[in-house]
Order: structure tokens, then sequence, then C-alpha cells
């Protein structure tokens, strides 16, 4: 579990978080949506302490990320799978060699033992034999695969996901997002997914935090989430004509 | 005046995130041996190429210029073998792999830094400056004495054909690379170098590793890496020179 308290963060005089409180739950696809520029990616980035916060308090699982040091913080991180926008896989490496990175800079695993690790990840996001691929041979759905298998390859405890779906077509979108929902209950992890694709919302949102202007401005499950009153969430999330139809069937 | 002095305490920091203890030695190991290829062997085709020319070119111009009669013929060889020593290999060669190998160093970490590889390093809990940078120092304090080493050798070649195409004695060059030979102008000229090696590849990471935005910047901060690399290199010269030498 991840809890968030009263988080306030701005850049220069423009405040991008403000009293921002949450809890992420253990075991279930928890969702930050909210438009672009409403400091989703922002605590996203204060979670991972990417950005240093101003004031509050960011706890994983009883233990105050905020106000531990830089040797402390790299320890919690290395429970943290992430899986960013655009994959980050490193692009020298091979499938096989990015993969293997967190093992073999964490574990004393032999090669043989990393390697069987490496083909299990691949299995299960369905990438077998792609090991000797580079990342500029893959497609874009093959990328995040990957990157999703390099994040769950050193058995994180939290999984964290920068627009998992970005410029995939949306079958591949709903494989990614299908991948990310088992994953999460199959591990029992805490995952944070960041998106402002609905379609995501609607197919893994078990608990939705929706920011409006940098505050949590309505949190719930996708079944509250249609039936909301809520003016702004509306307007976010029934912008399109399929989902106002949606909205009024 | 005031942005030089951050960049200046940025630098600072991230140098002391740079000089700590690698995680994995194997895995430090491997990135150095990588960069070893990279910025050592790589640049060995252009140092012996840019060598050759211009160790003929300084013969060359020495024959033209000693027009007394009474200057003996072997001074050509001396003056080659020490402009070589002392200026050209070490600050002219050391300016071109600013250019080659400060403008790759910036242009491959800035691309890591917009693409998020760095980001991904640190959530994995690792030191990114540490695990880049260091190979990276070390590998160039390694190569670039040797390239030295040969681009003084391969001048000296060069300086023999260069001789040779205008009527200068073999015998006479050979005797004035073994004139008067100061074994402390090699020392020297390994100093500069190493101090040039470092400033290089630490100057062109923080400018990689500063980078934000996208394509456009990576680009901006490869050439100010290449710059500041340059003036960096003259003006350190310079105070060796004056410190080592006089």
């Amino acid at each position: 579990m991840i809890v968030v308290e009263n988080i306030y963060k701005q850049f220069g005089g423009n405040k991008v978080l403000n009293d921002v409180s949450f809890t992420f739950e253990q075991g279930k696809t928890n969702l930050i949506i909210g438009e672009s520029g409403s400091g989703k990616t922002t605590l996203l980035k204060i979670l991972i302490g990417l950005h240093e916060l101003d004031s509050g308090n960011i706890i994983y699982d009883g233990r105050v990320f905020n106000q531990m040091k830089l040797k402390e913080k790299r320890q919690i991180r290395q429970e943290i799978g992430m899986l960013f926008q655009g994959g980050a896989l490193f692009d020298y490496m091979t499938v096989e060699e990015n993969i293997m990175f967190p093992l073999t800079m964490f574990t004393d695993q032999s090669t043989e033992e990393k390697l069987d690790r490496v083909n299990f990840c691949l299995k299960r996001v369905n990438l077998e034999n792609k090991n000797e691929l580079l990342p500029a041979e893959l497609s874009g759905g093959m990328l995040k695969r990957v990157a999703i298998a390099r994040a769950i390859s050193m058995n994180p405890r939290y999984l964290l996901c920068d627009e998992p779906n970005s410029g995939l077509d949306p079958k591949t979108a709903i494989l990614i997002d299908n991948l990310i929902k088992e994953i999460t209950e199959e591990y029992n992890i805490t995952t944070i997914v960041n998106t402002h694709d609905m379609n995501s919302v609607m197919q893994i949102g078990e608990k939705i935090a929706f920011i409006y202007e940098g505050s949590i401005w309505w949190e719930g499950n996708k079944e509250e989430l249609i039936n909301s009153n809520n003016m702004e969430l509306n307007e976010f999330v029934f912008a399109s004509e399929l989902f106002k139809r949606l909205k009024k069937s | 005046m005031i942005k030089s002095l951050k960049n200046l305490g940025d630098y600072f920091i991230m140098m002391k995130k740079v000089m700590s203890k690698p995680e994995k030695y194997s895995m430090f190991f491997r990135q150095l041996k990588l960069e070893i290829h990279k910025i050592g062997l790589d640049s060995v085709g252009i140092v012996i190429i840019i060598s050759f020319f211009i160790g003929a070119v300084i013969t060359i111009q020495q024959y033209l210029n000693i027009e007394d009669p009474l200057i003996p013929k072997y001074l050509i060889g001396l003056v080659t073998r020490d402009a070589l020593i002392l200026e050209f290999s070490p600050t002219m060669i050391g300016l071109i792999l600013a250019g080659k190998i400060g403008s790759n160093i910036s242009s491959e970490i800035g691309t890591m830094r917009v693409t998020e590889q760095i980001d991904a390093l640190e959530i994995m809990g690792i030191n990114s400056a540490s695990f880049l940078v260091l190979p990276k120092i070390i590998a160039s304090i390694i190569s670039f004495p040797i390239l030295i080493i040969l681009s003084v050798s391969i001048g000296i070649i060069g300086g023999l054909f260069g001789g040779q195409s205008v009527g200068v004695l073999t015998s006479d060059f050979i005797q004035g690379l073994q004139y008067e030979f100061i074994p402390f102008y090699v020392s020297y000229s390994i100093i500069k170098t190493v101090v040039f090696a470092f400033l290089i590849t630490s100057v062109s990471s923080y400018f990689g590793y500063h980078t934000q935005g996208g394509a456009i910047n990576v680009g901006i901060s490869s050439t100010k890496a290449v710059v500041y690399s340059s003036i960096f290199i003259l003006i350190f010269n310079f105070i060796l020179t004056d410190l080592i030498l006089s």
C-alpha cells in the first residue's frame, strides 16, 4: 500500500499539487486520471522521488519515503517496477539484456538463473523467443510489453505505470491494460496507473483518483465514476461522443 | 554570472555523485571495456590520419623556414619532435577528440535523459551519474595517453615522409629526433593529456546529463559540450604549461 498525505508542490510560483491525499491499495489497479497539465505526472514523479515535494508525506507500507536518505530511497526503489510512457528501454541492449539488467545489478544469480527469469518474464508478457531483438526492432506494443517484463523481473512490490497506452492502437492498449491488471492480481502488488485513456479507466479502474487543478477532485471506482454527478469529472470523462452515449444509456 | 555559478555548482554536485563506488564491479568493468572501445579504439583512425599529415606539414614548414646554411638541418627533426610532444599531440588532438568524443558522450547521455532511460536507472535504485559517467572518465584517462603516444609516433613518421618529399636527409632528421631529448617533456605531455581527458568526458557528460526537452536540446547540449570542453582545454593548457614548464 502506498499512502500520500497532504502533498504540496509548486514550480516557481506555479502550484502544481495542492493538498493531495490518497491511498493506493495493494492488489488493486489504482488509476490517476486527469487532464494534461493537471499534475498527475508530477504526482507520479514525486512518488518515486524524481521530484522533491514541498510538504506532505509518501508512505510505502509504513515507511516514510520522503524522510529517507538517498541510499534508503534507492532500497525502496529496488522494490518498484516502473513502466515509462516511452518504455525507456536501454537502446544499446537487447531485449534479454534489458530484462536481465536489474537482476545483474542487484542479485548474485548465475547466468542460467537470470536467463530462466528473463524467459519467464518474456513468456508472461507473451513475447517468447524475442531475446535477441534490439528495442529499435520492436513495435510500440512489444516495446511496452518488454518494459513490463523488465519492471516485473525483480518481483516488485509496487508497479508504477505512466501513460502505458499512449501511442498504441485500441486492441494493443487493451492487451497492455489486461496484462497490468493480471500481474497486479497475480503478485498482489500495489499498482498505480497514470492515464487519460478512458478505455483504460473502464477496463481496469478498480480505484480511481481524478486530479483537477492540482487537487484530488473525486475518487471512487469505475461504476461510481459512470454514475457520478461531479461536473468537472463528467466534462473530462464524457468528453467524447462515445462516452456521452455510454453515460446516457 | 549567476547562471555560470549555478552551472559550476551543478557540475560539482554531479561529480560528487559520479565519484562513488560502483554498485556492481562486474557491470562496471563491462561498461569500462565498452567505453575503452568507443573512446579509445574508435579514435585510433582519426588520430593516425591527422598526426601523420600534421607531422609532415610541420617538417616541411621547418625546412622552408630554415634558409640560413649555418643552421644545421638536424634541427628540423628536433623541432618536429618537440612540437609534437609538447603541444601538437596533447593539445591539438585533445581539441579534436573534444569534438569527436565530447559530442558523442553528450548526445548519448542527453538522449538517455530525454527518453527517460536515466530516470529508469534511478527508479531501479542505481546511481545513474556514476553508472554512466565514471566508466567514461576512467576509459578516457586510460585511452588518451595511449592515443597521444601513438599520435607523437605517427607524427614523427609523417615528418620523416614530409622531410623526404622536400629533400631533408633521413639521417639528419633522425639525428634531430635523438638530439638533446628531454624525457620530462613526455611526462608533461601525459599529465596534460590526463587532465584534458578528464575535462572532455566530465564536461560533456555534464551537458548531456542536464539536457531537458527533446531532440533540439540534445543537439544544443552536444554543441555546448564541444565548445566548453575546447575552452577548458585551452585554459588548462595555459595553466599547466605555466605550472609545469616555467
